[in-house]
């Protein structure tokens, strides 16, 4: 059974793969990229890892989704065939790394095999045996990512800190002094218009941010954490909106405070470290925190896998506000010249004859 | 305390103040806290240098954990070596960067950039530093997506194009390097590199042979070797570096060109000799014998590309690559003089792209621009930076006394050593052509006249200038002192083949 399902879903990530090649309309190959990242997510649910599954699902599905989107809208979404000769050239560099992704495989271990050296090397035997023990933890994905690793978890959590702060550099909207005039087709967002669309999606978005909370605060018992309850947290405000309008959206969220969070979370991980070093440890020693080790374990975790939720969060819908509100003033301008053309038009009828 | 935990300070110090700029929000004040966690950096690093030299490899627990289970902090001389070339470039580029910096990018974003090279700054750093592969990949993530930021901040629309191809290339690599570590992780179980080498060289669980032997492991070695590649801007995977150190702001062309091609260079040898030593990669693949002749066909091509530059950044951005090439050179001869030639070339690069990059900015900041037409004469009414430029040409191009003359030689003698008589004959002609593309920037700043009715000229600010002198000088002062460089990049060369012999 298990095999079958996984078959199935292979497959379907294959023919979606294809599609989403060969279509020349890039709507399309938004919209398949989509479904393979759902795909993707339950496949990795089928593969016991639903920490990454949720993460797939929140963001290869729903906000890069969005964001692809967003930017067809200013950029158009159709493309012209390349030439040939550029397209041998790529054919022939896809063929020889596929070639030598086939050969490495030729001696590795198969999949769930319990020889492989994934398996029979000791640290898989601390981190499945000792671990639970020495940390009081049930989930053991939990003190692998946040304490054992939990340096790489830092890492990662600057990735999504420098992706924020590279955004809002790049296509960051400045404080305007001089605010573009308000269109009157803007006021109202986009799927406000369309009541079913509202009225169910209201309902969900306190569930989902409810949801983030609980991913957020429940990492030690069940699959999730900080990055998790990052994502669907924006993810719900994602939702609101393209509901209501990103200057809806702003006026709830403001982007300095967003900005200012982002830096917030990298800060309060980074915080925890530099205290362990001052109560005498080593940089990230939880043990340090409390007078039970064990417990300085659980503080430590819960207060990172909080710093790396609030600038997931905070950097996740930066990106979102950041594109929406790039192709709002895009869009704003270019209604503004053409209504002043048909101005212009008006005024003068003899030219234009 | 601070001696205990200078290791990881060093990262972290300049990680931390990143998002602190950010709060701050003003760019005066975010650019001192930016210099001031640069300089503290570059006080450990001197430190650390010191105690690596006396007693060996420096190792930290992180978390508290000890290796495999949780990951090290392995600081070896090599490691050292490129820490100290990072932090001092940081060190002499920040105080320059004040005033250029308001000059060429729009101050709202001055937080931000501040905070972006503070995180490049310490995602370089984190790799210098590391002793698990996975955490490397963590760190060159860092540094790679705060460059593409660094590159596209100016207000040149040019740069977002070359940015945006810097991205998908750099992108590539890096995912090659974590494919690369992916499959090692499958056949060892381990990411902390020496448990990898150890276990490299064990048996097989099946007996037949050593698991490097394996077709998995040799695969793992040539993703990870052309994703560095790739990082390191080796012909023919440069096309990204000449457009984005042209357009990149100033300060931004000067720090990566002087420390990021280095800090790839290190990953190579990571790769090379501390995760697979033991498994002599040099005899699993066909690496020396593709590595020379690229690199020697890359030095030869770019330098020949730099001379038909019209633009001074991309020119130099050429000699970087062909300068790249000379270092891989030394690595590919996997001797000891070679690689001990390889490093020394690696400070003595640092000091004169720096130097030189500086000097193009102070340029910069009074031209505006940096074609080759317009800047006819500038140099004359340009002392000091014209001053710098100079030194920094002539230790490009290796005259007698200066740096680059120190590098090239013991290059050409690891190469001689080995009778590569060809080899030899084409560094040679390389430098040859160096000759004429330094020589042409240098005729069209200082013999040039300004053309008629030109806007009078002032030096650059003092601040600008100070920095640009101080290594103008470093390449003097390594070219005449040459003693102690030499001496710590043949200790740090040794130390690397050590762990490669049984």
């Amino acid at each position: 059974m298990g095999v079958a399902i996984d078959i199935i879903l292979l497959l379907f990530l294959l023919s979606i793969a294809f599609a989403a090649c060969v279509t020349r309309n890039l709507f399309s190959a938004a919209m398949l990229f989509g479904i393979f990242s759902l795909i993707s997510a339950t496949l990795f649910v089928v593969l016991d890892a639903v920490d990454v599954a949720m993460t797939e699902a929140a963001v290869g599905t729903g906000v890069s989704t969005i964001l692809i989107l967003i930017t067809l809208a200013s950029t158009g979404y159709r493309v012209s065939p390349r030439p040939a000769g550029r397209q041998v050239l790529a054919l022939a560099v896809s063929v020889v790394l596929g070639a030598t992704m086939v050969y490495g495989t030729l001696d590795m271990p198969s999949l769930g095999s319990p020889d492989a050296p994934v398996h029979t090397h000791p640290i898989a035997q601390y981190y499945t045996e000792v671990s639970p023990v020495e940390m009081g933890i049930p989930n053991m994905v939990t003190p692998l990512l946040a304490s054992y690793r939990g340096y790489d978890t830092l890492g990662e959590t600057a990735v999504v800190f420098t992706a924020g702060i590279g955004v809002l550099a790049l296509i960051g909207r400045r404080r305007r002094k001089d605010p573009l005039p308000i269109v009157e087709e803007f006021r109202e967002g986009g799927a406000n218009r369309h009541r079913v669309l509202r009225v169910i999606s209201k309902q969900l978005i306190p569930p989902i941010l409810l949801y983030a909370c609980y991913v957020q605060a429940h990492g030690d018992f069940g699959p999730g954490g900080g990055f998790q309850a990052g994502v669907i947290f924006a993810s719900g405000l994602m939702l609101f909106m393209l509901l209501f309008g990103v200057e809806h959206a702003r006026r709830i969220i403001r982007p300095v405070v967003l900005e200012k969070l982002i830096a917030l979370g990298l800060l309060i991980y980074g915080g925890v470290g530099l205290v362990n070093i001052l109560q005498g440890g080593a940089f990230l020693d939880y043990r340090t925190l409390a007078h039970d080790p064990q417990h300085g374990l659980h503080y430590g975790i819960l207060t990172i896998e909080l710093g790396v939720g609030i600038t997931v969060a905070a950097v996740i819908t930066t990106i979102i506000y950041s594109f929406a509100s790039h192709l709002r003033d895009h869009v704003m301008q270019r209604t503004l010249r053409l209504r002043q053309g048909a101005d212009a038009a008006q005024t003068s009828p003899e030219s234009g004859a | 305390m601070i001696a205990e935990h200078a290791i990881i300070l060093v990262v972290v110090l300049p990680l931390l103040v990143a998002p602190l700029c950010v709060l701050l929000g003003r760019g005066t004040l975010a650019w001192g806290a930016a210099t001031l966690a640069v300089w503290s950096s570059f006080g450990l690093a001197l430190h650390l240098l010191g105690r690596v030299l006396e007693e060996g490899v420096l190792r930290y627990q992180l978390g508290g954990w000890a290796p495999p289970v949780g990951i090290e902090y392995r600081l070896d001389l090599a490691g050292a070596l490129v820490m100290t070339i990072v932090t001092a470039i940081g060190a002499v580029v920040l105080p320059y960067s004040f005033a250029s910096v308001r000059r060429e990018i729009d101050e709202h974003r001055h937080a931000w950039f501040y905070a972006c090279l503070l995180l490049c700054f310490a995602g370089l750093l984190g790799i210098t530093v590391t002793g698990d592969a996975f955490n490397l990949f963590v760190s060159l993530e860092i540094s790679s997506l705060a460059t593409y930021v660094l590159v596209s901040i100016g207000r040149d629309r040019r740069a977002l194009t070359a940015a945006f191809r810097y991205l998908l290339l750099g992108t590539v690599g890096a995912t090659f390097y974590l494919i690369g570590v992916g499959f090692l992780y499958q056949m060892t179980g381990t990411l902390n590199m020496e448990d990898m080498a150890r276990i490299l060289t064990e048996a097989r669980p099946d007996g037949l042979g050593p698991v490097h032997s394996t077709k998995t492991v040799r695969a793992a070695l040539a993703f990870l070797t052309v994703g560095t590649f790739l990082k390191i801007a080796l012909f023919p995977l440069h096309v990204w570096l000449p457009n984005v150190y042209a357009y990149a702001p100033s300060v931004v062309s000067a720090f990566l060109s002087a420390t990021a091609t280095k800090v790839a260079i290190l990953v190579l040898l990571r790769v090379f000799y501390t995760v697979d030593g033991k498994a002599t990669p040099f005899d699993a693949l066909p690496i020396a014998d593709t590595m020379v002749p690229l690199a020697i066909v890359g030095a030869l091509v770019a330098s020949f590309v730099a001379i038909y530059q019209r633009d001074v950044k991309r020119l130099l951005a050429y000699s970087s690559i062909a300068q790249v090439g000379y270092m891989a050179i030394g690595i590919g001869l996997a001797t000891q003089a070679g690689l001990a030639a390889s490093l020394l070339h690696m400070i003595n690069h640092a000091i004169m792209k720096g130097t030189l990059f500086l000097a193009v900015g102070c340029i910069v900041y009074r031209v505006g621009q940096t074609r080759l037409e317009g800047l006819r004469g500038v140099g004359r009414e340009m002392p000091l930076t014209s001053t710098a430029l100079v030194l920094g040409g002539l230790s490009l191009i290796g005259v007698p006394l200066t740096a680059g003359f120190v590098s090239k030689w013991a290059l050409l003698q690891a190469v001689l050593a080995d009778s590569h008589w060809i080899v030899a004959a084409l560094i040679l002609l390389s430098s040859l052509l160096s000759i004429l593309y330094v020589g042409q920037v240098i005729h069209v700043l200082l013999l040039r006249k300004r053309p008629p009715g030109a806007a009078p000229i002032q030096e650059a600010p003092l601040w600008m200038v100070l920095p640009t002198l101080v290594l103008a000088i470093g390449n003097l002062w390594f070219g005449i002192a040459s003693d102690q460089a030499a001496e710590v990049s043949r200790q740090a060369a040794e130390f690397l083949i050590r762990e490669v012999a049984p």
